[in-house]
Protein backbone atom coordinates (compact mmCIF):
# COMPACT_ATOMS: atom_id res chain seq x y z
CA UNK A 1 0.00 0.00 0.00
CA UNK A 2 1.30 3.34 -0.67
CA UNK A 3 2.12 5.64 2.41
CA UNK A 4 4.29 8.05 3.61
CA UNK A 5 5.80 9.03 6.94
CA UNK A 6 3.82 12.11 7.21
CA UNK A 7 2.37 13.26 10.07
CA UNK A 8 -1.03 14.46 8.41
CA UNK A 9 -2.69 17.27 10.38
CA UNK A 10 -6.14 17.17 12.38
CA UNK A 11 -8.64 18.56 9.87
CA UNK A 12 -6.92 16.29 7.10
CA UNK A 13 -7.25 12.80 9.54
CA UNK A 14 -10.86 14.50 10.34
CA UNK A 15 -11.69 13.91 6.33
CA UNK A 16 -9.54 10.90 5.87
CA UNK A 17 -8.12 8.43 8.85
CA UNK A 18 -10.44 5.51 8.53
CA UNK A 19 -12.03 5.91 5.16
CA UNK A 20 -9.62 5.28 2.25
CA UNK A 21 -11.13 4.50 -1.38
CA UNK A 22 -13.62 1.56 -1.39
CA UNK A 23 -10.77 -1.10 -2.50
CA UNK A 24 -13.85 -3.08 -4.69
CA UNK A 25 -15.66 0.12 -6.38
CA UNK A 26 -13.23 3.25 -5.60
CA UNK A 27 -16.22 4.91 -3.77
CA UNK A 28 -14.58 8.13 -2.60
CA UNK A 29 -17.44 8.38 0.66
CA UNK A 30 -17.45 5.69 2.96
CA UNK A 31 -19.73 3.38 1.77
CA UNK A 32 -22.44 2.28 4.63
CA UNK A 33 -22.06 -1.37 5.04
CA UNK A 34 -26.07 -2.21 6.01
CA UNK A 35 -25.78 -5.99 7.13
CA UNK A 36 -25.53 -7.95 9.84
CA UNK A 37 -23.41 -10.77 9.12
CA UNK A 38 -20.36 -11.69 6.25
CA UNK A 39 -20.17 -14.66 4.24
CA UNK A 40 -16.97 -16.58 5.22
CA UNK A 41 -14.36 -17.64 2.63
CA UNK A 42 -14.56 -21.21 4.06
CA UNK A 43 -15.04 -23.54 7.00
CA UNK A 44 -11.53 -22.67 7.53
CA UNK A 45 -11.31 -19.28 7.34
CA UNK A 46 -14.72 -19.24 9.41
CA UNK A 47 -12.90 -21.04 12.30
CA UNK A 48 -9.83 -18.81 12.02
CA UNK A 49 -11.94 -16.01 12.59
CA UNK A 50 -13.88 -17.32 15.23
CA UNK A 51 -10.48 -18.01 17.28
CA UNK A 52 -9.39 -14.58 16.58
CA UNK A 53 -6.69 -15.47 14.79
CA UNK A 54 -6.69 -13.96 11.24
CA UNK A 55 -8.61 -10.26 10.70
CA UNK A 56 -12.45 -10.01 8.96
CA UNK A 57 -15.63 -9.39 9.84
CA UNK A 58 -17.95 -12.09 10.76
CA UNK A 59 -21.28 -10.45 12.50
CA UNK A 60 -22.19 -6.56 12.93
CA UNK A 61 -22.97 -6.92 16.72
CA UNK A 62 -19.08 -7.09 17.02
CA UNK A 63 -17.73 -5.00 13.97
CA UNK A 64 -18.65 -3.64 10.89
CA UNK A 65 -16.60 -2.17 8.10
CA UNK A 66 -18.22 1.25 8.37
CA UNK A 67 -18.21 1.07 12.10
CA UNK A 68 -14.68 0.43 12.22
CA UNK A 69 -14.04 3.16 9.63
CA UNK A 70 -15.29 5.54 12.51
CA UNK A 71 -13.35 4.03 15.13
CA UNK A 72 -10.31 4.61 13.73
CA UNK A 73 -11.06 8.30 12.57
CA UNK A 74 -11.47 8.61 16.37
CA UNK A 75 -8.65 6.66 16.98
CA UNK A 76 -6.36 9.14 14.90
CA UNK A 77 -7.87 11.95 15.93
CA UNK A 78 -7.54 11.42 19.96
CA UNK A 79 -3.64 9.60 19.34
CA UNK A 80 -4.62 6.43 20.33
CA UNK A 81 -4.03 2.83 19.31
CA UNK A 82 -7.22 2.21 18.42
CA UNK A 83 -11.47 2.72 19.30
CA UNK A 84 -14.09 1.08 19.70
CA UNK A 85 -17.91 2.33 19.03
CA UNK A 86 -20.98 1.67 20.97
CA UNK A 87 -24.67 2.50 20.36
CA UNK A 88 -24.16 5.49 23.22
CA UNK A 89 -21.89 7.44 25.29
CA UNK A 90 -23.27 5.01 28.51
CA UNK A 91 -22.43 1.90 26.71
CA UNK A 92 -19.26 3.50 25.87
CA UNK A 93 -18.53 3.99 29.39
CA UNK A 94 -20.57 0.78 30.43
CA UNK A 95 -18.22 -1.12 28.85
CA UNK A 96 -14.95 0.30 29.46
CA UNK A 97 -15.88 -0.52 33.10
CA UNK A 98 -17.02 -3.95 32.30
CA UNK A 99 -13.35 -4.49 30.67
CA UNK A 100 -11.67 -3.79 33.33
CA UNK A 101 -13.47 -4.10 36.68
CA UNK A 102 -15.72 -7.39 38.15
CA UNK A 103 -17.86 -7.77 41.09
CA UNK A 104 -15.93 -6.58 44.71
CA UNK A 105 -13.87 -4.21 42.04
CA UNK A 106 -13.82 -0.18 42.88
CA UNK A 107 -13.99 2.91 40.75
CA UNK A 108 -13.11 6.29 41.40
CA UNK A 109 -14.79 9.02 40.06
CA UNK A 110 -15.43 12.82 40.33
CA UNK A 111 -17.97 14.90 41.32
CA UNK A 112 -20.03 17.51 39.82
CA UNK A 113 -20.37 15.56 36.35
CA UNK A 114 -22.96 14.46 34.04
CA UNK A 115 -26.30 13.05 36.54
CA UNK A 116 -26.12 9.94 33.73
CA UNK A 117 -22.85 9.07 34.62
CA UNK A 118 -23.13 9.19 38.22
CA UNK A 119 -26.80 7.33 38.01
CA UNK A 120 -24.70 4.76 36.28
CA UNK A 121 -22.24 4.49 38.36
CA UNK A 122 -23.64 5.10 41.83
CA UNK A 123 -26.84 2.55 41.00
CA UNK A 124 -26.78 0.28 38.53
CA UNK A 125 -23.01 -0.57 38.09
CA UNK A 126 -23.25 -0.45 41.55
CA UNK A 127 -25.63 -3.25 41.63
CA UNK A 128 -23.01 -5.22 39.58
CA UNK A 129 -20.85 -5.76 42.80
CA UNK A 130 -18.56 -2.61 41.81
CA UNK A 131 -18.74 0.15 44.23
CA UNK A 132 -17.88 3.98 43.35
CA UNK A 133 -16.11 6.48 45.62
CA UNK A 134 -17.19 9.99 44.49
CA UNK A 135 -14.34 12.75 44.84
CA UNK A 136 -14.35 16.39 44.27
CA UNK A 137 -12.35 17.20 41.23
CA UNK A 138 -10.74 20.03 42.44
CA UNK A 139 -9.17 18.47 45.48
CA UNK A 140 -6.42 15.81 44.29
CA UNK A 141 -5.52 15.07 47.30
CA UNK A 142 -8.67 13.45 47.73
CA UNK A 143 -8.55 11.58 44.70
CA UNK A 144 -5.92 10.05 45.88
CA UNK A 145 -6.90 9.17 48.94
CA UNK A 146 -9.94 7.29 47.45
CA UNK A 147 -7.88 4.64 45.64
CA UNK A 148 -7.72 1.05 46.83
CA UNK A 149 -6.27 -1.52 46.30
CA UNK A 150 -8.93 -2.87 44.21
CA UNK A 151 -9.54 0.23 42.53
CA UNK A 152 -9.58 -0.34 38.88
CA UNK A 153 -9.95 3.21 37.35
CA UNK A 154 -10.32 6.75 37.52
CA UNK A 155 -12.86 8.50 35.71
CA UNK A 156 -12.82 12.49 35.09
CA UNK A 157 -14.35 14.95 32.83
CA UNK A 158 -12.16 17.24 30.84
CA UNK A 159 -14.44 19.70 31.06
CA UNK A 160 -16.99 19.55 34.14
CA UNK A 161 -20.55 18.82 33.38
CA UNK A 162 -22.21 21.48 34.40
CA UNK A 163 -19.59 23.00 36.23
CA UNK A 164 -17.51 23.65 33.22
CA UNK A 165 -14.21 23.29 34.92
CA UNK A 166 -11.45 21.70 32.99
CA UNK A 167 -9.51 19.04 35.15
CA UNK A 168 -5.90 18.99 35.81
CA UNK A 169 -5.47 16.00 33.69
CA UNK A 170 -2.04 15.51 34.10
CA UNK A 171 -2.46 15.47 37.60
CA UNK A 172 -4.63 12.70 37.13
CA UNK A 173 -3.10 11.07 35.98
CA UNK A 174 -0.13 10.73 37.49
CA UNK A 175 -1.98 9.94 40.73
CA UNK A 176 -3.78 6.84 39.00
CA UNK A 177 -0.41 5.52 37.46
CA UNK A 178 1.23 6.00 41.03
CA UNK A 179 -1.52 3.53 41.84
CA UNK A 180 -0.77 1.45 38.87
CA UNK A 181 -5.25 1.96 37.25
CA UNK A 182 -5.51 4.34 34.24
CA UNK A 183 -7.07 7.28 33.59
CA UNK A 184 -9.99 7.30 31.99
CA UNK A 185 -11.71 10.65 30.45
CA UNK A 186 -14.79 11.54 29.29
CA UNK A 187 -13.99 14.17 26.29
CA UNK A 188 -17.34 14.89 24.86
CA UNK A 189 -17.57 18.54 25.54
CA UNK A 190 -13.57 19.38 24.55
CA UNK A 191 -13.98 16.85 21.33
CA UNK A 192 -10.16 16.33 20.45
CA UNK A 193 -9.98 19.17 18.45
CA UNK A 194 -9.65 21.36 21.66
CA UNK A 195 -8.15 18.78 23.90
CA UNK A 196 -6.66 15.33 23.60
CA UNK A 197 -6.41 13.79 26.73
CA UNK A 198 -4.21 10.84 25.46
CA UNK A 199 -1.26 13.58 25.26
CA UNK A 200 -2.03 14.97 29.02
CA UNK A 201 -1.46 11.17 30.17
CA UNK A 202 -4.84 9.68 29.56
CA UNK A 203 -5.67 5.44 28.81
CA UNK A 204 -8.62 5.65 28.06
CA UNK A 205 -11.02 8.50 26.50
CA UNK A 206 -14.69 7.64 25.55
CA UNK A 207 -16.99 10.05 24.50
CA UNK A 208 -20.88 10.69 23.45
CA UNK A 209 -20.95 10.94 19.79
CA UNK A 210 -23.97 12.16 19.77
CA UNK A 211 -22.90 15.76 20.81
CA UNK A 212 -19.96 17.51 18.64
CA UNK A 213 -18.65 14.68 17.24
CA UNK A 214 -21.62 13.86 14.93
CA UNK A 215 -22.83 17.18 15.18
CA UNK A 216 -25.97 17.66 13.76
CA UNK A 217 -28.30 15.76 16.28
CA UNK A 218 -29.03 12.72 13.93
CA UNK A 219 -28.19 9.83 16.24
CA UNK A 220 -27.06 8.81 19.06
CA UNK A 221 -23.61 7.29 19.88
CA UNK A 222 -20.86 6.48 21.52
CA UNK A 223 -17.19 5.35 21.82
CA UNK A 224 -13.45 4.58 23.18
CA UNK A 225 -10.12 5.35 22.22
CA UNK A 226 -7.54 3.88 24.03
CA UNK A 227 -3.84 5.04 24.43
CA UNK A 228 -1.42 1.84 23.60
CA UNK A 229 0.63 2.83 26.37
CA UNK A 230 -0.84 1.14 29.86
CA UNK A 231 1.19 -1.55 31.17
CA UNK A 232 -2.14 -3.84 31.41
CA UNK A 233 0.09 -6.92 32.35
CA UNK A 234 0.57 -5.05 35.76
CA UNK A 235 -1.11 -7.75 37.79
CA UNK A 236 -4.37 -5.33 38.69
CA UNK A 237 -5.85 -6.52 35.64
CA UNK A 238 -6.62 -10.08 35.90
CA UNK A 239 -9.49 -9.53 33.43
CA UNK A 240 -6.72 -9.28 30.84
CA UNK A 241 -3.71 -10.95 32.24
CA UNK A 242 -5.39 -14.85 32.88
CA UNK A 243 -7.07 -16.93 31.24
CA UNK A 244 -10.78 -15.91 30.09
CA UNK A 245 -13.10 -18.45 30.21
CA UNK A 246 -15.09 -16.02 28.09
CA UNK A 247 -12.52 -16.56 25.01
CA UNK A 248 -11.34 -19.98 24.74
CA UNK A 249 -8.85 -19.63 28.12
CA UNK A 250 -6.98 -16.62 25.73
CA UNK A 251 -4.54 -14.77 27.89
CA UNK A 252 -5.37 -11.24 26.03
CA UNK A 253 -1.70 -9.02 27.41
CA UNK A 254 -0.25 -12.83 25.75
CA UNK A 255 -2.02 -12.99 23.00
CA UNK A 256 -2.40 -8.87 21.80
CA UNK A 257 -0.08 -7.28 23.90
CA UNK A 258 -1.08 -3.36 23.56
CA UNK A 259 -4.19 -4.29 22.28
CA UNK A 260 -5.10 -6.33 25.37
CA UNK A 261 -7.85 -3.81 26.27
CA UNK A 262 -9.02 -3.09 23.18
CA UNK A 263 -9.37 -7.09 21.86
CA UNK A 264 -11.41 -7.69 25.41
CA UNK A 265 -13.53 -5.20 25.20
CA UNK A 266 -14.52 -5.58 21.72
CA UNK A 267 -14.64 -9.58 21.68
CA UNK A 268 -15.99 -10.16 25.15
CA UNK A 269 -17.53 -7.22 26.43
CA UNK A 270 -19.09 -5.42 23.42
CA UNK A 271 -20.67 -8.96 21.85
CA UNK A 272 -21.64 -10.08 25.46
CA UNK A 273 -23.30 -6.46 26.03
CA UNK A 274 -24.26 -6.11 22.14
CA UNK A 275 -24.58 -2.21 22.26
CA UNK A 276 -22.60 -1.99 19.19
CA UNK A 277 -23.44 1.43 16.82
CA UNK A 278 -25.31 0.47 14.12
CA UNK A 279 -23.36 1.35 10.70
CA UNK A 280 -25.67 4.25 9.71
CA UNK A 281 -24.85 6.16 12.86
CA UNK A 282 -21.85 5.21 12.26
CA UNK A 283 -21.71 6.76 8.73
CA UNK A 284 -23.35 9.91 10.26
CA UNK A 285 -20.51 10.98 12.87
CA UNK A 286 -17.75 10.20 10.49
CA UNK A 287 -20.18 12.61 8.17
CA UNK A 288 -19.48 15.12 11.52
CA UNK A 289 -16.63 14.13 11.94
CA UNK A 290 -15.51 15.58 8.23
CA UNK A 291 -16.14 19.63 9.56
CA UNK A 292 -15.23 18.63 13.58
CA UNK A 293 -12.49 21.82 13.47
CA UNK A 294 -14.61 24.52 11.43
CA UNK A 295 -17.59 23.57 13.62
CA UNK A 296 -15.66 23.80 17.14
CA UNK A 297 -13.89 27.20 15.57
CA UNK A 298 -17.11 28.77 15.22
CA UNK A 299 -19.17 27.58 18.35
CA UNK A 300 -16.11 28.90 20.20
CA UNK A 301 -16.80 32.54 18.28
CA UNK A 302 -20.10 32.31 18.58
CA UNK A 303 -20.03 31.57 22.38
CA UNK A 304 -17.59 34.04 22.59
CA UNK A 305 -20.15 36.95 21.39
CA UNK A 306 -23.24 35.65 23.30
CA UNK A 307 -20.96 35.68 26.76
CA UNK A 308 -20.16 39.31 25.69
CA UNK A 309 -23.84 40.17 25.03
CA UNK A 310 -25.18 38.66 28.16
CA UNK A 311 -22.46 40.20 30.82
CA UNK A 312 -24.02 43.78 30.94
CA UNK A 313 -27.76 42.62 30.69
CA UNK A 314 -29.55 44.10 33.88
CA UNK A 315 -31.81 40.97 33.81
CA UNK A 316 -29.06 38.80 34.58
CA UNK A 317 -27.46 37.58 37.33
CA UNK A 318 -24.14 35.47 36.39
CA UNK A 319 -22.12 34.35 33.15
CA UNK A 320 -19.96 31.23 33.90
CA UNK A 321 -17.85 31.76 30.97
CA UNK A 322 -16.39 28.64 29.82
CA UNK A 323 -12.81 27.88 30.07
CA UNK A 324 -13.30 25.74 26.82
CA UNK A 325 -15.77 24.99 24.39
CA UNK A 326 -19.31 26.47 23.77
CA UNK A 327 -21.49 25.15 26.22
CA UNK A 328 -22.24 27.39 29.47
CA UNK A 329 -24.59 28.66 31.87
CA UNK A 330 -26.04 31.87 33.05
CA UNK A 331 -28.66 32.69 36.13
CA UNK A 332 -31.24 35.12 35.74
CA UNK A 333 -32.21 38.00 38.66
CA UNK A 334 -35.79 36.75 38.52
CA UNK A 335 -34.59 33.56 39.69
CA UNK A 336 -36.66 29.88 38.78
CA UNK A 337 -39.55 31.05 37.10
CA UNK A 338 -37.65 33.64 35.53
CA UNK A 339 -35.64 31.55 34.21
CA UNK A 340 -38.49 29.53 32.61
CA UNK A 341 -40.18 32.49 31.27
CA UNK A 342 -37.17 33.23 29.01
CA UNK A 343 -36.52 30.17 27.77
CA UNK A 344 -40.60 29.74 26.98
CA UNK A 345 -39.96 33.09 24.85
CA UNK A 346 -37.36 31.60 22.63
CA UNK A 347 -38.45 31.24 19.18
CA UNK A 348 -34.63 30.20 17.42
CA UNK A 349 -32.89 28.24 20.13
CA UNK A 350 -34.11 24.75 20.54
CA UNK A 351 -35.45 24.45 24.46
CA UNK A 352 -34.16 19.96 24.49
CA UNK A 353 -32.26 18.02 26.22
CA UNK A 354 -28.94 17.71 24.26
CA UNK A 355 -25.58 19.60 23.64
CA UNK A 356 -23.03 20.70 20.99
CA UNK A 357 -25.57 20.02 17.71
CA UNK A 358 -25.10 22.99 15.01
CA UNK A 359 -28.54 24.39 16.25
CA UNK A 360 -28.51 26.42 19.34
CA UNK A 361 -29.58 24.63 22.47
CA UNK A 362 -31.18 26.01 25.71
CA UNK A 363 -32.21 24.04 28.78
CA UNK A 364 -33.07 24.90 32.38
CA UNK A 365 -31.65 22.20 34.22
CA UNK A 366 -33.34 23.27 37.57
CA UNK A 367 -36.81 22.18 36.01
CA UNK A 368 -35.75 19.17 33.70
CA UNK A 369 -32.62 17.16 33.68
CA UNK A 370 -32.63 17.64 37.70
CA UNK A 371 -35.92 18.38 38.73
CA UNK A 372 -35.61 15.89 41.58
CA UNK A 373 -33.50 17.73 43.28
CA UNK A 374 -34.73 20.86 45.91
CA UNK A 375 -33.08 24.01 45.85
CA UNK A 376 -30.37 23.43 48.17
CA UNK A 377 -29.27 20.30 46.83
CA UNK A 378 -29.53 22.01 43.43
CA UNK A 379 -27.17 24.48 44.67
CA UNK A 380 -25.04 21.72 46.09
CA UNK A 381 -24.45 19.78 43.02
CA UNK A 382 -23.81 23.06 41.45
CA UNK A 383 -27.09 23.74 39.34
CA UNK A 384 -28.72 27.11 40.63
CA UNK A 385 -32.47 26.78 40.40
CA UNK A 386 -32.14 30.37 38.38
CA UNK A 387 -29.54 28.86 35.50
CA UNK A 388 -30.26 28.89 31.91
CA UNK A 389 -27.58 26.10 30.19
CA UNK A 390 -26.71 27.46 26.70
CA UNK A 391 -25.32 25.45 24.28
CA UNK A 392 -23.87 28.09 21.46
CA UNK A 393 -24.78 26.98 18.05
CA UNK A 394 -23.44 27.76 14.31
CA UNK A 395 -26.69 30.12 13.46
CA UNK A 396 -26.08 33.65 12.24
CA UNK A 397 -24.88 34.84 15.72
CA UNK A 398 -26.63 38.65 15.33
CA UNK A 399 -29.77 35.89 15.03
CA UNK A 400 -29.03 34.51 18.45
CA UNK A 401 -28.18 37.86 20.09
CA UNK A 402 -31.47 38.84 18.66
CA UNK A 403 -33.82 36.44 19.92
CA UNK A 404 -31.95 35.73 23.57
CA UNK A 405 -32.32 40.12 23.37
CA UNK A 406 -36.08 39.60 22.73
CA UNK A 407 -36.91 36.68 25.21
CA UNK A 408 -34.77 38.63 28.32
CA UNK A 409 -37.29 41.52 27.27
CA UNK A 410 -40.17 39.22 27.61
CA UNK A 411 -39.44 37.35 30.73
CA UNK A 412 -38.85 40.44 32.27
CA UNK A 413 -41.68 42.00 30.92
CA UNK A 414 -44.29 39.39 31.88
CA UNK A 415 -42.38 39.10 35.85
CA UNK A 416 -45.20 38.71 38.71
CA UNK A 417 -45.59 41.78 40.36
CA UNK A 418 -44.79 43.71 37.32
CA UNK A 419 -47.11 47.12 37.35
CA UNK A 420 -48.82 46.24 33.64
CA UNK A 421 -52.34 44.80 33.81
CA UNK A 422 -54.01 42.03 31.54
CA UNK A 423 -56.33 44.09 29.45
CA UNK A 424 -59.86 42.57 29.42
CA UNK B 1 19.90 -1.35 13.34
CA UNK B 2 16.67 -1.36 15.77
CA UNK B 3 14.09 -0.70 13.66
CA UNK B 4 11.21 1.87 15.89
CA UNK B 5 9.71 3.79 12.89
CA UNK B 6 6.34 2.18 11.13
CA UNK B 7 7.77 3.27 8.05
CA UNK B 8 11.16 0.67 8.83
CA UNK B 9 8.84 -2.46 10.20
CA UNK B 10 7.12 -2.00 6.80
CA UNK B 11 10.01 -2.17 5.27
CA UNK B 12 10.97 -5.17 6.39
CA UNK B 13 7.89 -6.84 5.75
CA UNK B 14 8.60 -6.34 2.00
CA UNK B 15 11.79 -7.52 2.60
CA UNK B 16 11.24 -10.77 4.19
CA UNK B 17 9.40 -14.35 2.67
CA UNK B 18 11.11 -16.80 4.63
CA UNK B 19 9.84 -16.78 8.43
CA UNK B 20 11.63 -19.10 11.14
CA UNK B 21 9.80 -19.37 14.34
CA UNK B 22 11.87 -20.17 17.07
CA UNK B 23 9.63 -21.21 19.94
CA UNK B 24 6.62 -21.97 17.63
CA UNK B 25 3.91 -24.18 19.72
CA UNK B 26 1.08 -26.54 18.20
CA UNK B 27 -1.37 -25.68 21.06
CA UNK B 28 -3.75 -23.05 19.62
CA UNK B 29 -4.01 -21.31 22.80
CA UNK B 30 -0.15 -19.83 22.80
CA UNK B 31 0.58 -16.66 21.15
CA UNK B 32 2.48 -18.55 18.80
CA UNK B 33 0.32 -20.75 17.44
CA UNK B 34 -2.14 -17.37 16.62
CA UNK B 35 0.97 -15.55 14.88
CA UNK B 36 1.92 -19.17 12.83
CA UNK B 37 -1.39 -19.40 11.75
CA UNK B 38 -1.99 -16.12 10.67
CA UNK B 39 1.03 -15.60 9.10
CA UNK B 40 1.17 -19.25 6.75
CA UNK B 41 -1.76 -18.04 5.16
CA UNK B 42 -0.78 -14.71 3.71
CA UNK B 43 0.24 -14.65 0.00
CA UNK B 44 3.78 -14.02 -0.17
CA UNK B 45 5.04 -16.17 3.19
CA UNK B 46 6.76 -18.88 4.17
CA UNK B 47 6.46 -19.96 7.86
CA UNK B 48 8.25 -22.88 9.51
CA UNK B 49 8.38 -23.74 13.39
CA UNK B 50 11.57 -23.90 15.21
CA UNK B 51 10.95 -26.30 18.29
CA UNK B 52 12.78 -29.82 18.91
CA UNK B 53 9.75 -31.00 20.91
CA UNK B 54 7.41 -31.01 17.81
CA UNK B 55 7.68 -32.64 14.65
CA UNK B 56 5.07 -30.31 12.63
CA UNK B 57 2.39 -27.53 13.74
CA UNK B 58 -0.78 -28.48 11.09
CA UNK B 59 0.87 -30.51 8.98
CA UNK B 60 4.10 -27.68 8.29
CA UNK B 61 7.25 -29.35 9.58
CA UNK B 62 9.09 -28.06 12.29
CA UNK B 63 12.82 -27.81 12.95
CA UNK B 64 15.01 -28.96 15.73
CA UNK B 65 17.09 -25.65 14.92
CA UNK B 66 18.04 -22.72 13.35
CA UNK B 67 20.84 -24.81 11.97
CA UNK B 68 18.60 -27.58 11.15
CA UNK B 69 16.29 -24.94 9.58
CA UNK B 70 19.22 -23.66 7.72
CA UNK B 71 20.81 -26.88 6.18
CA UNK B 72 17.51 -27.29 4.52
CA UNK B 73 16.46 -24.34 3.21
CA UNK B 74 19.17 -21.70 3.67
CA UNK B 75 19.39 -18.92 5.77
CA UNK B 76 15.69 -17.58 6.48
CA UNK B 77 14.98 -13.76 5.77
CA UNK B 78 13.86 -13.52 9.57
CA UNK B 79 14.14 -14.91 12.86
CA UNK B 80 10.72 -14.67 14.59
CA UNK B 81 11.43 -15.25 18.42
CA UNK B 82 9.01 -16.37 21.05
CA UNK B 83 11.16 -17.70 24.22
CA UNK B 84 11.35 -16.32 27.41
CA UNK B 85 13.81 -13.11 27.65
CA UNK B 86 16.26 -14.82 29.31
CA UNK B 87 17.06 -17.84 26.57
CA UNK B 88 17.21 -15.40 23.76
CA UNK B 89 21.09 -14.31 23.94
CA UNK B 90 21.65 -18.10 22.46
CA UNK B 91 18.80 -17.93 19.54
CA UNK B 92 20.75 -14.37 18.26
CA UNK B 93 24.12 -16.33 18.15
CA UNK B 94 21.84 -19.00 16.71
CA UNK B 95 20.58 -16.45 13.80
CA UNK B 96 23.71 -14.97 13.01
CA UNK B 97 26.07 -18.32 12.66
CA UNK B 98 23.14 -19.31 10.37
CA UNK B 99 23.17 -16.04 8.33
CA UNK B 100 19.79 -14.04 9.04
CA UNK B 101 20.00 -10.58 8.23
CA UNK B 102 17.01 -9.96 10.54
CA UNK B 103 15.65 -11.02 14.47
CA UNK B 104 12.31 -10.11 15.28
CA UNK B 105 10.92 -10.16 19.33
CA UNK B 106 7.81 -10.85 19.93
CA UNK B 107 5.76 -8.86 22.82
CA UNK B 108 7.37 -9.57 26.18
CA UNK B 109 10.62 -11.24 24.54
CA UNK B 110 13.01 -7.90 25.95
CA UNK B 111 16.51 -8.59 26.52
CA UNK B 112 19.17 -6.25 26.39
CA UNK B 113 22.19 -8.24 25.31
CA UNK B 114 20.31 -10.26 23.49
CA UNK B 115 19.15 -6.76 21.30
CA UNK B 116 22.65 -5.64 21.27
CA UNK B 117 24.45 -8.79 20.26
CA UNK B 118 21.68 -8.92 17.26
CA UNK B 119 22.59 -4.78 16.80
CA UNK B 120 25.80 -5.19 16.28
CA UNK B 121 26.00 -8.06 14.06
CA UNK B 122 24.32 -5.59 11.64
CA UNK B 123 20.87 -7.36 11.90
CA UNK B 124 17.47 -5.58 11.55
CA UNK B 125 16.08 -6.10 15.06
CA UNK B 126 12.39 -5.18 15.86
CA UNK B 127 11.38 -5.37 19.74
CA UNK B 128 8.12 -6.27 21.28
CA UNK B 129 6.02 -6.19 18.24
CA UNK B 130 3.93 -8.84 17.25
CA UNK B 131 4.60 -10.01 14.03
CA UNK B 132 0.81 -10.49 13.29
CA UNK B 133 -0.31 -6.95 14.46
CA UNK B 134 2.39 -5.51 12.27
CA UNK B 135 1.69 -7.21 9.71
CA UNK B 136 -2.38 -6.55 9.59
CA UNK B 137 -1.10 -2.31 10.12
CA UNK B 138 -0.13 -2.54 6.81
CA UNK B 139 -2.13 -5.04 4.92
CA UNK B 140 -5.52 -3.73 6.05
CA UNK B 141 -6.42 -6.43 8.87
CA UNK B 142 -5.97 -3.82 11.97
CA UNK B 143 -8.64 -0.95 10.19
CA UNK B 144 -11.16 -3.97 10.20
CA UNK B 145 -11.38 -3.48 13.76
CA UNK B 146 -11.19 0.65 14.18
CA UNK B 147 -7.08 0.23 15.45
CA UNK B 148 -5.05 3.14 14.16
CA UNK B 149 -3.46 2.31 11.13
CA UNK B 150 -1.81 5.37 10.30
CA UNK B 151 -3.06 4.92 6.66
CA UNK B 152 -3.94 8.04 5.15
CA UNK B 153 -4.44 8.10 0.96
CA UNK B 154 -6.77 8.89 -1.90
CA UNK B 155 -5.08 6.32 -4.01
CA UNK B 156 -7.41 3.38 -4.84
CA UNK B 157 -5.25 -0.01 -3.88
CA UNK B 158 -6.50 -3.05 -5.65
CA UNK B 159 -8.95 -5.23 -4.08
Amino acid sequence: MMQHDREFGFATRALHAGTPPDPVTGSRAAPIYQTSAYVFGSTEQAAELFALRSYGHIYSRISNPTVAAFEERMASLEGGLGGLAFSSGLAAQLCTVLALAQAGDHLVCTQNIYGGTVTQLSVTVRRMGIETTFVPAEDLQSVGAAIRPNTKLVFVETIGNPSGIVADLAAFAALAHDAGVPLVVDNTFATPYLCRPIEHGADVVVHSATKFINGHGTAIGGVLVESGKFPWENGHFPLLSTPSPGYHQKVFTETFGEYAFLMRARAEVLRDVGAQMSPMDAWLALLGLETLGLRMDRHIAHAREIVSFLRPRPEVAWVREPQLGSIFTFGLHGGRSAARRFIDALVLWSHLANVGDSKSLVIHPASTTHSQLSDDELRQAGVEPEAVRLSVGLETVEDLVWDLDQALQSASREAPGSVEVPAG
Amino acid sequence: MILTTPAERRELLKRIARVAMVGASSNPLRPSYTVFSYLRRQPGYEVAPINPAIDQIDGVASFPSLAAYARARGAPDVVDVFRKPSEVANVVREAIAVGAPAIWFQYGVVNPEAIALADEAGMSVVVDRCLKVEHARFCGGLSTIGLNSGIITSRRTPS
